[in-house]
């Protein structure tokens, strides 16, 4: 029997909640051997954790209900808050399961918490997982195709079994399905999005961090089924992009709160790792070779990568605005985070070239008040409404 | 401080020589157009000042003219005109500074503005807020701007892949925008020659640094430090100025040791030293002569710093830039220098200044705005305490953001500092010269 929206979301709501991961850890135990990989955002090629027979889990913080009490031993207070919750679920051992943990290449904070691993956990696998700033294929793709051959030889050792070409393109079809259902899912979202609350939207794409990919592209597709069929009132409100959550995820009342507001978000960079690559990767051939090529040459903009050339800089977020049919844009990024503030500023300005109205605020993954957030996203949205040029 | 005690201080030979050096090249940057001098704005660490020189180039570092306007009292409206014009209150203060300077017509020290760099070289190592500086700087300037992207030393170690990554990017990307921008050819065999004069006065600087191996102290490695290391880390590095600067400070120390004496303060020479520490992270700057006179008053000299490898380290594993691999040497000098390097590695470095330098302890300036160096301070003070058995200490300032320097909250700490060290050496730890 067909599956309602209700019982997806809530099934995605149960996992969103699980701060001990009860679903990872039932599949580690299913098959004796098992392995889970954690990583942090922004983007690892999940394909070859795959490839590996092990569990990619995707951590993010830990959300706006968990108590941080070690954690903050270990940061001061200018500091984000998603490396101390992370610590916190470490220390709590919420993450004893996990066999090894990526810290990809997005920011210093990001890149000292693989150290801070490497001394806390001794017999885990860690790895900080550097991606290119330079995107050519002779200098950075020959660089990323190095790291991770490193890395796929690292969870070589750890399962003690060699990770074929053939399994890494078996995972690469696997992943490419995945993509094409995540952005089938935000593409009914922008087209429909009353249909396809954001919040919604947002627990289906974290239901993607814990569980299989197979199991999650077919929760999307099910959750495209069940929305599509649902009659739900069309309200009269603005559409927005949403910029600078691909890190620190806000609590999920703010973005109820955003939409409860009359702004619908008809695009976001939550869980970025979902979307990364723009394109299929080729199914044949060497893997390693082509993941990095679909890197160097199919990947999303964010504040975590250069941007070569100083007349593009920004520009894709203009046209995430034109091909969205959006009205504005919300900057929200966590506090203390430097790749999004830094960024902003100039994103802003070509918003402003653009004649693309937006607004900016912060938040904590723990951010309790959200009643700021709702008057000033509101006040947004009405500006829109009442003195856009569109309306 | 009296301003007869001011009046006593003498200059030595060293400082009136690297005070010239400074000046000149300040000159040679504020008359670059007029003197036909191109100029490549660039960073502390990472610095390719040899690759620059090769080019006829002149160095202009953000920084250092961040640090600059900070010691001078003017970060703090600068800024404030960053912030009001939409960067964050939350990022780093060193690029607020430097486009509030822009905003008050990039004024260099000696009163003349700056020229607009022909070229901003991105040295992006250590430091992830350091990309996006200079693409807010592009942003301004509209020159070309070269990348050379410098993979992290994540595991204590620098692979071939690293290696030929940065080489690779030197070749097809640095070398060729620096030809364009400067009209000149690169010529490898001069590149070699100041690399060549570069580990001359790496020797000499690492010398000076090992000093405060004696007891007492000829040096203080931190607030004296950022002296030393001045000419090295800046625009100088491989320079015929830099060896004989090097030479006349080694001179200088060598007679201070000979004659038993400590180091020298902006209140002369510091008498009697009652404490030896390690200090890991920045100075702050708006109030630095303030901040080292917290030190000095009590007896405290500080024998070794993180601060002083930021821009290279040559003690620690002895690098030393080699003519005979010179594109090689440059990128194991980016992917060596001090927040390039994986936490237990900066642990590891510390811990031992403590062994090896005798210290009482480790005390920690953690930078407000610089994630690079303060994300893990944490942990990594609790580790080298652990593994030395010596007190460490935790403050907070900023680098050049006046409104995070608290004076009385640092004095009321490192006061208590010391009392802890007075309590663990009467509980049998080892006692500085008197």
């Amino acid at each position: 029997m067909a599956k309602t929206v209700q019982e997806i979301t809530d099934r995605c709501q149960v996992l969103f909640d699980d701060i001990d991961f009860t679903e990872s850890r039932k599949w580690k135990e299913a098959e004796p051997g098992r392995k889970v990989i954690g990583y942090m955002p922004v983007y690892v090629p999940r394909e070859i954790i795959h490839a590996a027979g092990m569990l990619p889990l995707g951590i993010l913080g830990g959300g706006a209900d968990m108590e941080v009490i070690h954690g903050d031993a270990y940061y001061q207070s200018y500091i984000c808050r998603i490396p101390r919750s992370t610590i916190e679920l470490a220390v709590t051992k919420r993450l004893d399961f996990v066999d090894g943990m990526l810290f990809p290449s997005i920011c210093d904070v990001i890149r000292n918490l693989s150290g801070i691993w490497q001394m806390m956990f001794k017999d885990k696998y860690v790895r900080y997982f550097d991606v290119p700033q330079n995107f050519k294929d002779g200098i950075g793709g020959t660089f990323y195709a190095n790291e991770m051959r490193e890395f796929r030889e690292g969870l070589e050792r750890l399962s003690g079994r060699k990770i074929t070409d053939e399994a890494i393109n078996n995972s690469i079809a696997v992943f490419n399905e995945n993509r094409r259902m995540v952005n089938e899912v935000y593409d009914f979202r922008s087209e429909t999005p009353w249909k396809a609350p954001s919040w919604e939207v947002y627990l289906l794409m974290r239901a993607g961090m814990v569980l299989p990919v197979e199991e999650h592209t077919q929760m999307m597709q099910d959750y495209l089924d069940a929305a599509k069929a649902e009659d739900r009132p069309l309200r009269d409100n603005c559409r927005i992009v949403l910029n600078g959550s691909f890190c620190e995820q806000p609590p999920l009342n703010m973005v109820k709160s955003i939409e409860m507001a009359g702004c619908y978000v008809v695009d976001d960079d939550f869980m970025l790792v979902n979307r990364w690559l723009l394109e299929d990767v080729p199914t044949s051939g060497d893997p390693i070779a082509n993941l990095a090529t679909a890197f160097i040459h199919h990947s999303e903009d964010t504040a975590a990568k250069y941007e070569p050339d100083g007349e593009k800089k920004g520009r894709w977020l203009v046209q995430k605005v034109k091909d969205r049919r959006a009205e504005g844009v919300i900057f929200a990024a966590p506090s203390f985070c430097d790749p999004a503030l830094l960024d902003r500023p100039m994103l802003a300005g070509r918003l402003k070239e653009a004649g693309v109205p937006y607004i900016s605020f912060k938040y904590a993954e723990n951010s309790g008040q959200m009643q700021p957030i709702r008057e000033q996203a509101g006040t947004f949205a009405d500006s829109i409404k009442l003195w856009s040029e569109a309306s | 401080m009296s301003a007869e005690a001011k009046s006593e201080v003498i200059k030595e030979p060293s400082m009136l020589k690297q005070k010239e050096m400074i000046a000149n090249n300040y000159d040679k940057l504020t008359s670059a157009h007029e003197l036909g001098i191109k100029t490549a704005s660039t960073f502390v660490p990472g610095n390719l000042n040899e690759l620059i020189m090769c080019f006829d180039m002149a160095n202009n570092l953000p920084e250092i003219n961040a640090i600059q306007n900070g010691m001078r009292k003017k970060s703090g409206g600068m800024i404030m005109d960053a912030e009001r014009s939409g960067h964050s209150e939350d990022v780093c203060t060193y690029v607020k500074a430097d486009i509030g300077m822009m905003s008050k017509g990039n004024i260099a020290p000696n009163g003349k503005p700056m020229p607009a760099p022909d070229v901003l070289l991105l040295s992006y190592t250590g430091c992830f807020t350091f990309m996006k500086w200079f693409e807010l700087l592009r942003e301004e300037y509209k020159c070309p701007t070269t990348m050379l992207h410098v993979p992290y030393e994540a595991d204590g170690k620098i692979t071939p892949n690293m290696r030929d990554y940065v080489v690779k990017q030197l070749k097809e990307e640095v070398i060729p925008t620096l030809e364009q921008a400067s009209g000149v050819k690169f010529d490898i065999d001069r590149l070699r020659e100041y690399l060549r004069n570069s580990a001359k006065a790496e020797d000499d600087l690492v010398w000076v640094l090992e000093s405060a191996k004696n007891k007492p102290s000829p040096v203080d490695c931190y607030f004296g430090g950022v002296y030393y290391i001045g000419p090295i880390f800046t625009a100088f590095r491989g320079t015929e100025d830099a060896i004989e600067y090097y030479q006349l400070l080694r001179k200088e120390v060598e007679e201070r040791i000979a004659a038993g004496k400590g180091p020298i303060t902006p209140e002369g020479e510091m008498k009697e030293e009652k404490y030896r520490l390690v200090v890991e992270g920045p100075p702050n700057w708006t109030s630095f002569r303030d901040f080292w006179k917290m030190f000095y008053d009590e007896g405290a000299v500080v024998v070794s710093s993180s601060y002083t490898k930021v821009g290279g380290v040559y003690d620690y594993d002895g690098f030393r830039h080699d003519p005979d691999n010179p594109l090689e040497s440059l990128a194991d000098y980016c992917l060596g220098c001090y927040t390039n390097r994986n936490l237990p590695t900066r642990v590891d470095m510390l811990a031992r200044y403590i062994e090896e330098y005798e210290a009482d302890g480790l005390l920690i300036n953690s930078i407000k705005s610089c994630n690079s160096f303060s994300a893990g301070q944490l942990m990594m003070m609790r580790e080298v305490e652990e593994r030395t058995g010596k007190p460490a200490a935790f403050i907070e300032t900023d680098l050049v953001d006046p409104r995070y320097f608290s004076a009385a909250n640092v004095k009321n700490r490192l006061e208590s500092y010391f009392q802890m060290v007075d309590q663990k050496r009467k509980g049998g730890g080892s006692a500085a010269a008197a």
